[in-house]
């Protein structure tokens, strides 16, 4: 039994985060937003050079065939650079989708082309969780109708996955003539999410997902997982923050760390998100490992690291004081991660639901 | 990252199920009391001692099993017990039974840790007194040596056992003039000195779980003593990261999550079992998130302790967490009963015994006790995120 990191996890991990720190700062972060960017050049490439985009891709394919947990610990990284790239739909739930599912030309076409780059894959599976707004995608000889919401990565992408309303994934080309794409403004202006029309567009069915829900449900579960993930770094940045400011910021003469008042919210900060850490390493493990684990965990770590991000996004804002409110600061690029996070794929409440069914409750 | 335990641990679980399998019929039933133990209980130590299940890593010449430690077997041994939910043994005293192996001299371990391994003797804490609770150091119990005794003068509060107990570990200050961390004494002495009184002390439940304990020049050899003069603080502080240590435990909270689980399974309201009822089972599912992180989080710390590495802040939270996680178990049981949920002691309709009531009470004592909620967020804030101590307030 040993649940910890391996040393080479925690070196993928700590390479990634470094480079991050140089290439990703709030500075790029700022002015990808400024320019309505969400894909920016440079990180793109610098994320494809390290071959994050192909990290759960099996090395035939062109990727670097890692686990789920080394995925993770990405979005990890990447939820703590606030990082302008498309990484959740694209670079996992979009592959997680194509090798449960896909045959082997499918496969071939695209997994490599995720794995270096040059094609970057929206994922539209929203319907299937909680269908608003719309009645859904149809499958009918050869092409979908329909209307896709909160599509992730859905801007950026240059191919899609999408979920017919009998849980039928297809491959779908965003550019194909009967596709109307609109960019969702959201709080979050570091990804990109969008409302895709589909007007009788030639599909590709992804085989392994005709007449069964399995290959989308380990596509959301996963997509959860990364999702609880990148929350889980994003976290992970509000509290340091909320530490140093504490220790530097002067009131009453004191620095006001000092005070209990503002030392016990960062104390209950850390001790809320210490625990989320385990679970979602557990729940990004047992995809790889404990398969039949995967589903309620994957609910249980959406769901809560939900919770506790909120929890912690509000109260570092509050320990910034008036500061933490404005934009000066830039505390508001990880406030607003976590409060995407938190909606995209199932909020809490209809997660924990599905959580109760896993368990036959 | 690997969940499973390698062979030789799979092995050694098998022969802890095995030696349950064959013995459980032994095993006293019920939990461990609050009082002496019975010749039975006595008797299913002993044997656990012999096979290893308890006192495990007590060397054999002080009477224990005497096995290199080794924490992934002790693990699976208590999850073994609880699996199998048979009672399982015990060290003798958590909080003493460490000390003296480390600390005390030759004499003192040959004379004090077998009794106390085999529930023999039995002990009782003086730490906490009146005007020092969360501020220990500041303790006025007053310890004078004349000639070749101690003289002890002063009250202790919160003994729990000590109506039951042979024996006390107490904390007393015996060099009034030197810093206050450095002026206290760690002493032993029988219960029965004369000068000593217990009064129980009945708490919220309804049971004296605690007593004051009044000493009135109570006399006692000069060698009741473990380590120096003027060292009990330092002594004292090794046994009590060991019980914040055990507060939270994740084992136990994942028990009585279970217990709750059958009980919504169970109870009805209008027909309709509670776990059907979407507000209460999306509590549970809130908390069950929770248990989880907790367990894992456990399983964090005991990698970190198997590979000698400290833990770090996955432990400094536990004791905090765990606490309130229980609390909240039994808040939710409370709430989804309804009145019946109210129904205490012997009343008639009462559930699984009354022990949601009891445990909500009895663990809100835990919140307090052992270094409360708000000392423990202290710790977190300045030992493991650097945050200033607050400054002294001084007159002038």
């Amino acid at each position: 039994m040993e649940f910890s990191l391996s040393e080479e996890q925690v070196m993928l991990q700590d390479s990634i985060r470094r480079y991050l720190e140089s290439s990703c700062s709030l500075n790029e972060v700022r002015q990808a937003v400024a320019d309505g960017i969400t894909q920016q050049t440079d990180v793109w490439q610098g994320i494809s050079d390290l071959g994050i985009l192909g990290i759960i891709i099996p090395e035939e394919l062109g990727g670097v065939g890692l686990g789920f947990l080394e995925a993770a610990l990405v979005a990890e990284v990447l939820g703590r650079a606030v990082a302008p790239v498309p990484f959740i739909g694209s670079a996992i739930m979009a592959p997680v989708a194509l090798l449960a599912a896909g045959d082997d030309r499918q496969k071939e076409t695209w997994l490599p082309k995720i794995a270096d780059g040059t094609t970057v894959f929206g994922v539209g599976v929203t319907e299937q969780i909680g269908r608003r707004e719309t009645d859904g995608i149809f499958y009918s000889g050869g092409t979908i109708t329909g209307k896709a919401m909160f599509v992730v990565d859905g801007v950026d992408a240059d191919m899609l996955i999408i979920a017919d309303d009998a849980s039928t994934l297809h491959i779908v080309d965003a550019n194909a003539s009967g596709v109307t794409r609109q960019k969702l403004k959201t709080i979050d202006k570091t990804r990109s999410v969008a409302e895709i029309v589909f007007e009788s567009v030639e599909a590709d069915p992804l085989p392994g997902s005709k007449g069964n829900q399995e290959a989308l449900q380990q596509t959301i579960n996963v997509g959860r997982i990364m999702l609880s993930a990148d929350s889980l770094g994003a976290s992970e940045v509000m509290i340091e923050q909320a530490v140093a400011y504490a220790k530097e910021r002067k009131q009453f003469d004191r620095v006001i760390g000092s005070f209990q008042a503002v030392k016990h919210m960062c104390s209950e900060m850390a001790a809320e998100l210490e625990p989320c850490r385990s679970l979602v390493w557990y729940a990004a493990h047992s995809v790889n490992d404990m398969p039949d684990d995967t589903q309620l965990m994957a609910c249980h770590a959406k769901a809560h690291l939900s919770e506790i991000g909120r929890f912690v996004a509000k109260t570092a804002t509050e320990v910034h004081g008036g500061m933490g409110f404005t934009d000066l600061l830039g505390l508001h690029y990880w406030f607003k991660r976590i409060g995407l996070d938190r909606q995209l794929l199932g909020s809490p409440e209809l997660v924990r639901e599905e959580a109760a069914l896993a368990q036959g409750w | 990252m690997d969940i499973a335990y390698n062979p030789e641990y799979e092995a050694f679980r098998v022969e802890v199920q095995r030696f349950l399998e064959e013995n459980k019929s032994k095993a006293p039933a019920g939990h461990r009391g609050r009082g002496r133990p019975t010749a039975e209980e006595q008797a299913w130590q002993q044997l656990l001692i012999k096979h290893g299940y308890a006192a495990r890593t007590i060397p054999k010449e002080y009477g224990g099993y005497g096995a290199e430690p080794d924490i992934l077997k002790s693990h699976i041994i208590a999850e073994e017990f609880a699996i199998a939910g048979v009672k399982p043994g015990h060290n003798g005293d958590d909080r003493l039974v460490p000390v003296v192996l480390e600390i005390g001299t030759e004499e003192q371990k040959k004379a004090l840790i077998g009794p106390t391994i085999r529930g023999e003797m039995m002990w009782c804490q003086g730490y906490s007194e009146p005007g020092s609770g969360s501020d220990l150091a500041s303790l006025s119990t007053k310890g004078v040596l004349e000639g070749d005794q101690w003289v002890i003068n002063g009250q202790k509060i919160w003994t729990s056992g000590a109506q039951h107990a042979d024996m006390c570990f107490c904390l007393v200050r015996t060099e009034p003039d030197a810093p206050k961390h450095q002026g206290i004494s760690y002493l032993i002495f029988p219960m029965d000195t004369p000068g000593i009184e217990v009064r129980p002390l009945v708490t919220m439940t309804g049971e004296a779980i605690f007593n004051e304990t009044f000493f009135t020049d109570v006399r006692i050899p000069a060698d009741g003593i473990i380590g120096k003069r003027g060292e009990g603080w330092f002594v004292a502080n090794a046994t009590l990261k060991h019980e914040r240590g055990s507060l939270g435990d994740p084992n136990q909270t994942e028990r009585r999550f279970r217990l709750l689980v059958d009980l919504m399974k169970n109870e009805k309201v209008d027909g309709t079992p509670l776990i059907e009822i979407p507000s209460y089972r999306d509590r549970l599912l809130r908390l069950q998130a929770r248990v989880f992180s907790m367990k894992y989080n456990g399983m964090r710390i005991l990698t970190a302790y198997a590979k000698d590495e400290e833990p770090g802040l996955p432990r400094w939270i536990v004791k905090l967490q765990g606490c309130e996680l229980n609390h909240q178990l039994s808040a939710l049981a409370i709430d989804a009963m309804g009145e019946l949920g109210v129904l205490y002691e012997d009343s008639p309709y009462l559930r699984d015994e009354g022990m949601w009531q009891q445990t909500y009470m009895l663990d809100l004592g835990l919140i307090i006790g052992g270094g409360t909620a708000q000392i423990q967020k202290n710790m977190i804030g300045e030992r493991a995120l650097g945050l200033p101590k607050e400054p002294k307030y001084t007159q002038n």
